[in-house]
């Protein structure tokens, strides 16, 4: 038997009863790894529409009109676009919650660090998690305000044109960056998340369908990162214009 | 060789620690990392001094006992355990940072020593198999497919030092809950309590203090056994399965 320590740890002696599985670490992990993955589709398909600003002012402005009047009569008009909202908005509620709830459990779990620590094999992606997500977190709220509830358009034109306020947005050298910076952090995020979510739902049971999910990781970053920085790549450079 | 040593000094439990620094010349190559340690003590006990703490017992790389984080890796520099670790790793005049695990769940007991016993109760609540005792019963009578058997044989090599949760930044036990899920749920004999198993393991792990996973790898890069990271998968699968089937 181990001696019996009395201090300032949380270590105990009993064995836990009642075992509930929902309450667990992994469930959290769970919704973490879901919650990610809805995120990831609608990043795919939110990549794939804005790729229309290469169709021109038109094409660009009819879907932006098409996403609000998708599924119409049946459902009222932008009636389609608030149920992603929702669904969105419970995703995020989710994430945010379980990966503070995780994070806090982490620093109890390592109260004292240590003086030298070295990083074998971790990648910067997986690392960088919390702050990146953190970072995408003050993101979206700009981007919203941005391009959805404010409609700020920074080199002051009208803001009631989506391809205008879009074109007049990136042509602002700072804005642009901003959009870059923002990519990037989407890029390392996916770059794990991607592999994390399928580790989580246990589907990497092998070292070959590891190896999957951390190629799956890197395509899905550089499709959906890549992808987002085309158009405001292009616009800066002249290709996209009023 | 000459060494300058950095060890992590704490007198019991309760005790603030501190890093001390301490001179050591007259080391050879083929002295185990221990062997070094027992060297250390044997001047700081000439000298007066209580000497430094640390765990160990078979000195072989087969119980699990010793620990260390060394330069700020766990067992040191090379894939085995602190005790197969020879100085022949390090140079002459080396900077060497000794640390205890570093987990809430791993409370220090003196220096280098902390309480594993966290480890014992997650193997209490459910890391068995249940079976009647009496005559040992015909090996073959339940066959095992072969590659079953030998993911449950790698992964059972997992002695339960705990380098996984010192890698680990998140203080987790992943690995270790991982390797025991999954050398007894490939075996037939592990079937019956498969998903109790896990339930009651993995709320032991949480009631202990130990963090989540976030899958970056540095438990399985730090195990002396090498247990591979999809045993982290194989946990989650069958917790999974568990919450269906409404544990």
């Amino acid at each position: 038997m181990s001696p019996r320590v009395s201090c300032c740890a949380v270590a105990t002696t009993e064995l836990v009863k009642g075992v509930r599985t929902t309450r667990s670490t992994i469930a959290l992990k769970l919704l973490m790894a879901i919650s990610g993955i809805v995120f990831i589709l609608f990043v795919l398909v939110h990549m794939y529409g804005n790729l229309k600003a290469f169709s021109g002012h038109d094409a660009y402005n009819e879907y932006a009109e098409h996403i609000r009047t998708v599924g119409t009569p049946i459902l009222p008009r932008t009636g389609a676009l608030w149920v992603l909202r929702v669904v969105l908005i419970v995703s995020l509620v989710a994430h945010v919650a379980s990966a503070a709830a995780l994070w806090k459990r982490a620093n109890r779990a390592r109260p004292v660090n240590y003086q030298v620590k070295r990083n074998l094999s971790s990648s910067l992606s997986s690392r960088t998690m919390r702050w990146g997500g953190l970072t995408l977190l003050v993101f979206i709220i700009w981007h919203l305000i941005n391009f959805t509830i404010g409609k700020v358009n920074v080199s002051g034109g009208a803001t009631n044109d989506p391809y205008n306020l879009l074109v007049d947005s990136f042509d602002t050298w700072w804005l642009t960056v901003i959009y870059l910076v923002a990519m990037l952090a989407l890029g390392l995020h996916l770059h794990h998340g991607t592999f994390s979510s399928l580790q989580t739902l246990g589907y990497t049971n092998t070292a070959s369908s590891r190896q999957r999910a951390r190629v799956a990781g890197w395509v899905v970053a550089i499709v959906i990162a890549g992808g987002f920085s085309l158009v405001p790549l292009f616009t800066l450079f002249g290709v996209i214009t009023k | 060789m000459k060494l300058t040593l950095k060890i992590w000094r704490q007198a019991n439990a309760s005790a603030a620690g501190a890093m001390h620094t301490y001179e050591l010349d007259g080391v050879s190559t083929d002295m185990s990392f221990l062997e070094m340690l027992d060297l250390l003590n044997e001047q700081l006990v000439t000298s007066g001094e209580e000497p430094v703490a640390f765990d160990s017992d078979c000195r072989e790389g087969i119980c699990g006992m010793c620990s260390l984080m060394i330069n700020g890796q766990a067992h040191g520099p090379e894939v085995t355990t602190t005790c197969q670790l020879h100085m022949r790793s390090f140079n002459d005049g080396d900077v060497i940072t000794i640390e205890p695990w570093r987990a809430s769940s791993f409370p220090v007991v003196k220096d280098l020593v902390v309480d594993r016993s966290a480890f014992d109760r997650i193997i209490q609540n459910g890391g068995y198999i249940s079976a009647n005792t009496g005559a040992a019963p015909e090996a073959n009578s339940v066959p095992a497919p072969r590659d079953k058997a030998m993911r449950a044989f790698n992964v059972a090599t997992c002695i339960g030092c705990g380098a996984c949760v010192a890698a680990c930044p998140n203080g987790s036990a992943s690995l270790f809950l991982g390797a025991k899920i999954t050398h007894l749920g490939e075996l037939p004999q592990g079937q019956p309590e498969r998903y109790s198993r896990v339930a009651s393991m993995v709320a032991q792990h949480d009631h202990e203090g130990f963090g989540g996973c976030t899958n970056i790898g540095e438990c399985a890069a730090a195990c002396p056994k090498e247990i591979p990271l999809d045993v982290i998968s194989q946990l989650n699968k069958d917790l999974r399965s568990a919450i269906k089937q409404g544990y």
